[in-house]
């Protein structure tokens, strides 16, 4: 265990060596809440509510599901497909750990520290410049919490997953860019899921994307039910166990599969 | 127990796709490919005692590195049997890995962007060694390697040198009984060399480590290693002693002579000799150089006869070299 946690700690100081990306990170983030509000602001005119969600919910869909992402988000996939790639998983095989859950702890080390160095005040700040409405109940800020630690769990297995392909294809850069838009479209995070036609949304039901961010901002937004939010976590909750399945099938063929390249 | 790595039938093929050629040919590539199965390392055997350095070498695609790989667990082999410190190295990975120490003459195992003692403070973590432990030893491997002053720079503000003993002694982090190096020295200026090979020498004898490496650099090979193994093509074509491999191969001696005078190639054949000597004239330095086969005293009854006869500015007695030795053995590809 204390091993994990040095690798945690090992992404932290990562990311603080990285201080450029972190700077144009909250850059970034704060160009696309601003872009969707104004976005979102002008479709809603004079309209006080479109599929059950007021401007001031959509406007904090709009902003949590960000700050969300800021935690859950990682390029695991990509790092793996490089180290592949230029051989270095060779250096990761002769360690007595397992590499995917080194990735996995990795990713979180990056999400941590995301979360509190980026979500946090750029949450405080997108709450002073822009209407939004924060949770009152620490309920839900309790399931909220709860809600994206699985968000984070299904992401990275997803990305767990496109990098194992990298085993097999050696070159999956166009199918790392097909899944990274592939989530932030049917996850929820551009357009909220219930605002996609029904024969869309029941397809949506029966894929893993929406727990990624659409469960965390709709809990987030008191856009569910109490009764949802329970259907929601389960689903989500059952998701990761699912692709636990997927993955480990995979690596056990990858690990005889893999061919360390250039020499 | 007494041997670290037991070897038997080892065999790794790769099948590797071949493109058909032109246009025509790259179109029927996308539907079906052409795989033709190489087998890098060719049902190999060989055991290796604690204790023992043992130089793995050979020439470049000769399957060195493709079996180390599979002595550390990284590759699984197509066929045959391999037990490391009384394990199966790809099926019980992780806990063999607690093992071994590895290092990667081309690849780096330490973080690139972050000082080098964050990188030894997590490997101390994943090797779990306690911190008496860790003392006790790094202490001692820090101080031989010189390295001290380096530990709190980032990995990639170090020169090659400098890089490789950090990454030496990040093998080393968890005392493992057993050490592969894959070309530990490529690269490397003469002094840092030296003190590799003089750490090696040292933690061998201290710990009894038993070291595997392979290497261009047959200097190494002659400072550290008293077992050869030389694959070519897949298979192993010689392991033994490495003096016996010199006293088979290295039969001739080669005597270059200098003259102060003009001397011809016939007036030196025509030397009064009871037993045969190959003469060979350089032009460009002028010198004449006698091959002939080392036996009791044909050198010293050469030496006097040209000595009688000529008057000498210079002589070098020459042993052939472990690098011309490989060479040859490279060329016939046999021992």
């Amino acid at each position: 265990m204390e091993k994990y946690l040095a690798m945690i700690r090992m992404r932290f100081l990562m990311m603080l060596a990285y201080r450029t990306d972190y700077y144009t990170g909250i850059l970034i983030y704060s160009i696309n809440i601003g872009a969707y509000y104004f976005l979102w602001n002008a479709i809603y005119g004079e309209k006080s509510s479109i599929e059950g969600l007021s401007s001031m919910q959509m406007t904090t869909y709009v902003a949590v599901a960000w700050m969300a992402r800021a935690f859950y988000f990682n390029n695991i996939d990509r790092e793996i497909a490089t180290e592949i790639k230029d051989g270095k998983v060779a250096i990761e095989m002769i360690r007595p750990y397992n590499y995917l859950g080194m990735k996995t702890m990795q990713g979180l080390g990056e999400g941590i520290f995301r979360f509190f160095f980026f979500s946090i005040p750029g949450m405080l700040l997108v709450a002073f410049i822009f209407p939004i409405e924060l949770p009152h109940e620490p309920a839900t800020w309790g399931l909220f919490g709860i809600s994206l630690l699985f968000s984070f769990v299904i992401n990275t297995q997803i990305n767990l997953l496109t990098g194992i392909t990298t085993f097999f294809l050696y070159n999956n850069a166009g199918l790392i860019r097909a899944k990274r838009v592939i989530i932030d479209l049917f996850s929820g995070l551009l357009l909220p899921i219930s605002f996609y036609p029904i024969w869309a949304q029941e397809v949506m039901k029966y894929l893993p994307f929406q727990g990624i961010s659409y469960v965390p901002s709709m809990i987030f937004t008191n856009g569910y039910s109490s009764g949802e939010i329970g259907m929601a976590l389960l689903q989500q909750f059952i998701w990761c166990i699912i692709l636990i399945i997927p993955i480990q099938l995979l690596w056990i063929v990858a690990k005889k599969q893999l061919i360390i390249q250039g020499g | 127990m007494s041997d670290a790595i037991q070897v038997k039938q080892l065999r790794k093929e790769f099948k590797s796709a071949s493109s058909r050629s032109g246009l025509k040919g790259a179109f029927r590539d996308l539907l079906t490919r052409n795989y033709k199965i190489v087998p890098a390392v060719n049902d190999i055997n060989f055991t290796v005692k604690k204790g023992e350095m043992v130089a793995y070498i050979g020439e470049n695609g000769a399957g060195k590195s493709t079996t180390i790989k599979m002595l550390t667990g990284i590759l699984e082999p197509t066929a045959g049997e391999i037990t490391v410190n009384g394990m199966n190295p790809h099926r019980e990975r992780e806990k063999f890995t607690q093992t071994i120490g590895v290092v990667f003459g081309q690849r780096s195992q330490l973080w690139w962007d972050i000082a080098v003692q964050e990188s030894f403070r997590l490997l101390k973590k994943v090797y779990k060694v306690t911190d008496e432990q860790y003392n006790d030893h790094m202490e001692h491997v820090i101080k031989t390697l010189d390295i001290g002053p380096l530990l709190d720079k980032p990995v990639r503000k170090l020169s090659l040198g400098q890089r490789m003993r950090c990454e030496l002694a990040a093998a080393l982090i968890h005392n493992p009984p057993l050490l592969f190096l894959d070309e530990p020295t490529i690269g490397l200026d003469v002094l840092v060399k030296l003190k590799i090979r003089e750490f090696l020498k040292e933690i061998n004898e201290k710990y009894n480590t038993t070291i595997l490496l392979t290497t261009h650099d047959l200097g190494d090979i002659e400072a550290l290693c008293e077992r050869v193994i030389m694959l070519d093509e897949g298979k192993i074509i010689y392991d033994g002693e490495l003096q016996s491999l010199k006293d088979n191969w290295a039969e001739e001696k080669q005597i270059h002579f200098q003259f102060i005078e003009q001397v011809a190639l016939h007036e030196v054949q025509s030397l009064p000799l009871p037993f045969d000597v190959n003469w060979v004239c350089d032009e460009k330095s002028q010198t004449y150089i006698a091959l002939l086969k080392e036996e009791s005293d044909h050198i010293s009854q050469l030496v006097s006869a040209v000595v009688a006869h000529f008057k000498i500015k210079d002589i070098k007695i020459h042993e052939t070299s472990i690098e011309e030795i490989v060479r040859n053995i490279y060329e016939e590809g046999t021992v």
